[in-house]
């Protein structure tokens, strides 16, 4: 063996430690420790063949006709605390996109999954990271529970004038 | 360059290293050290380590062992970084029967245990200083609980615990006279008027708020440390004390003139029954309490009008002295909680007492006479034995599990293992320099954790890359795994260590809170969400309620205060997310920032001393746009009327609060 060799060895040794370090590392620490409730990002996700539904665990998100009042005034509840500082109910862009349209331009599942596994689908989902090249800041999660999500989306049918 | 002559090198450089051990620093390290203490990029390490800041009054937070600092937690003293102590939440925290104290030095620490075994509820920490005892939640990290200390001085022998979280101890090491009383400072005085308090603290268990129970009033000698009985002696305190000679001055030569001062043994199960008796003396004295809402994110301080006092010449069988040469220092007790390990600062050898000798001693009244009408026992009728020749200048003991004592040695600058069973030594290890506390995880306890030995030295000279005459203080790790110890690690730490403690990291990791729910959040200026911002004046108080979310501030435009005015900035997280604080300041603030946890509330008070324009920003980089997240005060002249306004992009907020 000659230094040249041991050289490669270390060069090979560095270039693998850089390629697996990062992100990765981080995802797995923080998931082992995360329990709160309403805190997704540390559950197993089950993956989807359709782009259109987003990543997560809501593959069929049933609608109800007419609007369920009571969800639509508990999502304008948690938007208010939650959400409107960055989003408005028109067209307008404010951090986020504006929510008029929103339920149109996306499926009930792509909503649910983004609002509630926001991390993993602006790192994975083609749309989501579309929306940030846009924007330019990460959503912030929330964490919203599951039935504070759904409320939400509620919501947002009603501002879209859905029944 | 061939195989055969690398390895060549290696031996090379092995004998070499060989040949000057305990010459050069290194030596003292072997081949396998790095990687015992490595942890790689991303994983965790095996242990907290709560080490006590001494003169910075705050408490540092390391993994062990790689020795990589984690968070420096403020607790006595202001911390401009976060705003403890400056913003209008925590200034209570502070507050004293002498007002507002800024600063204090902070000592030992003391882990919540159960059944004698670190439990991971909370953490709790003395002031020397200004005596105080304050508590620290392991779920938030965070000073939630600060008590202050009356009829004491120097509040060292402080904050060791009882068994079962019980009590966490508080005692003078400054005599001091009672109710604060203004008398001469003569020989004749300090022996008729000074007196040195033992005060038991008593933990709600399921709050963990903290109370005086009762002090008990010994003679004026000073406490060093002490130590709770566990197993067996549970029921018991053990502190040590000098200048049983009372004098005061020049106690550097005039503490030391007796061959022997006193173990303090204590029998606080009987001091209990003494006041549920009705024998204590209500005293009226001062003393502040204060105590951090955790849904307010708000302090507040009560002020406490009494304590109750036991007289131990009175109430008889309580407290006992044992003596112990030569002015003892730690005081010891080990985890089957048999015997007690006196370490006397001058003293050549080092003293083990046992708890069932004492028990007898005290029994059949073997005792040399009397101290302040005190019984003091035979120190051979309550020796278990003695460790000869130790080292020079014995301070602390902490143990293994394996019956293995380690006691610190300042003026050797050494660790010196030795056995229980047999009292010979087994081991020594040099110290870089002039080691004072010691600490082995779980050291304390009935079950240590064993694995390692951190030495907290006092003098550091040539350990690091020289930084001016300051330097910082080192501490150093040592493996106890094998029969021999052996260094692993040098690394430096914050303000003075004295004590420290050290955790198994998976019994408090699972319990870290991660955001403050806003929803819970019920501080009186909260705005829970940006439709409740608002400008409220008050005669010449302005609130202001704000909002912070990635990236930008609501309101971001506020015009109509006044030269006059104090400015109240309530600023409210709105994220719910990990890790995304954000921090708030404001141009010519005479305080400090503030740093905002997702879902809290904090205030900054800001008193403008001319007119002009302030800008605001965050100062905590929270996202691509931070730098954007900033915005503007108009301060008019005294006097003026600009009218109230504010706004934040095109919503008009001033119109839709005027609703």
């Amino acid at each position: 063996m000659n230094i040249k060799a041991i050289l490669l060895i270390g060069l090979v040794a560095a270039i693998s430690l850089g390629s697996c370090g990062g992100e990765e590392k981080k995802e797995t620490t923080q998931s082992e420790i995360l329990k709160e409730p309403g805190d997704n990002s540390g559950q197993p996700v089950a993956t989807t063949s359709d782009p259109a539904k987003g990543i997560g665990k809501f593959q069929n998100v049933e609608l109800t006709h007419p609007l369920d009042e009571k969800m639509v005034a508990s999502g304008k509840e948690i938007s208010e605390v939650k959400c409107l500082s960055c989003h408005k109910l028109s067209d307008e862009k404010l951090v986020g996109p504006g929510w008029k349209g929103v339920t149109d331009r996306r499926t009930p599942e792509w909503i649910m999954n983004f609002v509630t596994n926001v991390d993993e689908m602006l790192d994975k989902d083609p749309e989501s990271q579309a929306m940030l090249e846009v924007c330019m800041v990460r959503m912030p999660n929330q964490n919203l529970s599951d039935n504070e999500a759904r409320a939400v989306l509620e919501y947002m049918r009603k501002n879209d004038g859905k029944n | 360059m061939k195989r055969f002559s690398l390895i060549l090198i290696a031996v090379g450089a092995i004998v070499f290293a060989q040949s000057c051990k305990m010459k050069t620093t290194e030596a003292a390290v072997s081949g396998d050290a790095a990687s015992k203490v490595y942890v790689a990029p991303g994983k965790y390490d095996e242990f907290y380590n709560f080490v006590s800041g001494g003169f910075s009054g705050q408490v540092s937070v390391y993994g062990l062992p790689s020795g990589r600092l984690l968070k420096v937690i403020p607790v006595f003293s202001q911390n401009p970084e976060n705003g403890y102590g400056y913003n209008e939440e925590t200034k209570p925290m502070l507050q004293t029967s002498h007002g507002f104290i800024p600063w204090d030095d902070e000592h030992h620490l003391a882990l919540s245990v159960t059944n004698g075994e670190h439990d991971g509820r909370w953490l709790f920490a003395n002031a020397n200083n200004t005596p105080r005892v304050a508590r620290i939640d392991l779920k938030t990290f965070k000073t939630v609980e600060v008590l202050e200390i009356p009829n004491s001085g120097g509040n060292h022998s402080s904050p060791f615990i009882t068994e079962n979280s019980e009590y966490i101890i508080a005692g003078t090491r400054f005599s001091v006279p009672i109710a604060e009383q203004e008398v001469a400072l003569t020989a004749e005085s300090f022996k008729a008027n000074f007196k040195s308090t033992v005060s038991f603290v008593g933990i709600n268990q399921q709050t963990g708020n903290m109370g005086i129970s009762f002090q008990i009033v010994l003679p004026g000698v000073d406490l060093d440390l002490a130590r709770a009985g566990k197993g067996p002696s549970h029921g018991w305190f053990f502190l040590s004390c000098y200048n049983s000679e009372q004098a005061n001055t020049l106690k550097e030569v005039n503490s030391s003139q007796k061959d022997k001062d006193f173990i303090v043994a204590i029998n606080w199960k009987k001091a209990e029954e003494y006041v549920k008796a009705g024998k204590g003396r209500k005293m009226t004295t001062e003393y502040y309490h204060n105590v951090l809402n955790e849904e307010t994110h708000t302090a507040t301080s009560n002020i406490m009008k009494e304590v109750i006092t036991l007289d131990p010449n009175e109430l008889k069988d309580m407290v006992y002295f044992i003596p112990c040469p030569k002015s003892p220092h730690g005081c010891d007790v080990n985890p089957t909680g048999e015997y007690i390990v006196g370490s006397g600062k001058l003293a050549a050898l080092i003293p083990v007492f046992s708890f069932d000798k004492i028990q007898k001693a005290i029994a059949a009244k073997t005792f040399e006479g009397d101290y302040h009408g005190i019984p003091v026992i035979k120190y051979e009728a309550a020796l278990h034995g003695e460790v000869k020749k130790p080292g020079l200048g014995p301070l602390h003991t902490e143990f293994d599990a394996k019956g293995n004592a380690y006691t610190s040695f300042f003026v050797s600058s050494e660790i010196v293992k030795w056995s229980l069973k047999d009292l010979t030594v087994l081991d020594r290890v040099p110290t870089y320099y002039s080691i004072g506390h010691l600490m082995v995880p779980g050291g304390d306890t009935k079950s240590p954790y064993g694995k390692y030995v951190v030495a907290y030295n006092k003098i550091t000279k040539d350990r690091y890359l020289p930084t001016g005459p300051e330097l910082t203080q080192s501490a150093q790790l040592y493996s106890i795994e094998g029969d021999k110890m052996q260094l692993l690690l040098d690394y430096p730490t914050i303000g003075e260590p004295h004590y420290a403690q050290a955790i198994l990291a998976d019994k408090i990791k699972g319990q870290s809170v991660k955001f403050y729910d806003i929803n819970h959040n019920k501080h009186p200026y909260l705005a829970k969400g940006e439709k409740e911002t608002k400008v409220v004046r008050e005669g010449n108080k302005v609130h202001v309620y704000m909002t912070a979310i990635r990236s930008h501030l609501t309101p971001d435009n506020i015009e109509g205060v006044r030269v006059g005015d104090e400015v109240y900035f309530h600023i409210t997280n709105l994220e719910q997310d990990w890790d995304i604080p954000h921090g708030f300041a404001v141009k010519h603030a005479d305080n400090a920032e503030l740093l905002i946890m997702p879902g809290e509330t904090n205030t900054l008070k800001f008193v403008p001393k001319k007119s002009g324009i302030y800008p605001f920003y965050c100062t905590d980089f929270c996202s691509a746009l931070h730098q954007e997240m900033q915005g503007y005060l108009r301060v008019s002249p005294a006097g003026s009327n600009t009218p109230l306004k504010w706004y934040m992009g095109k919503q008009d907020t001033t119109a839709v609060a005027a609703k």
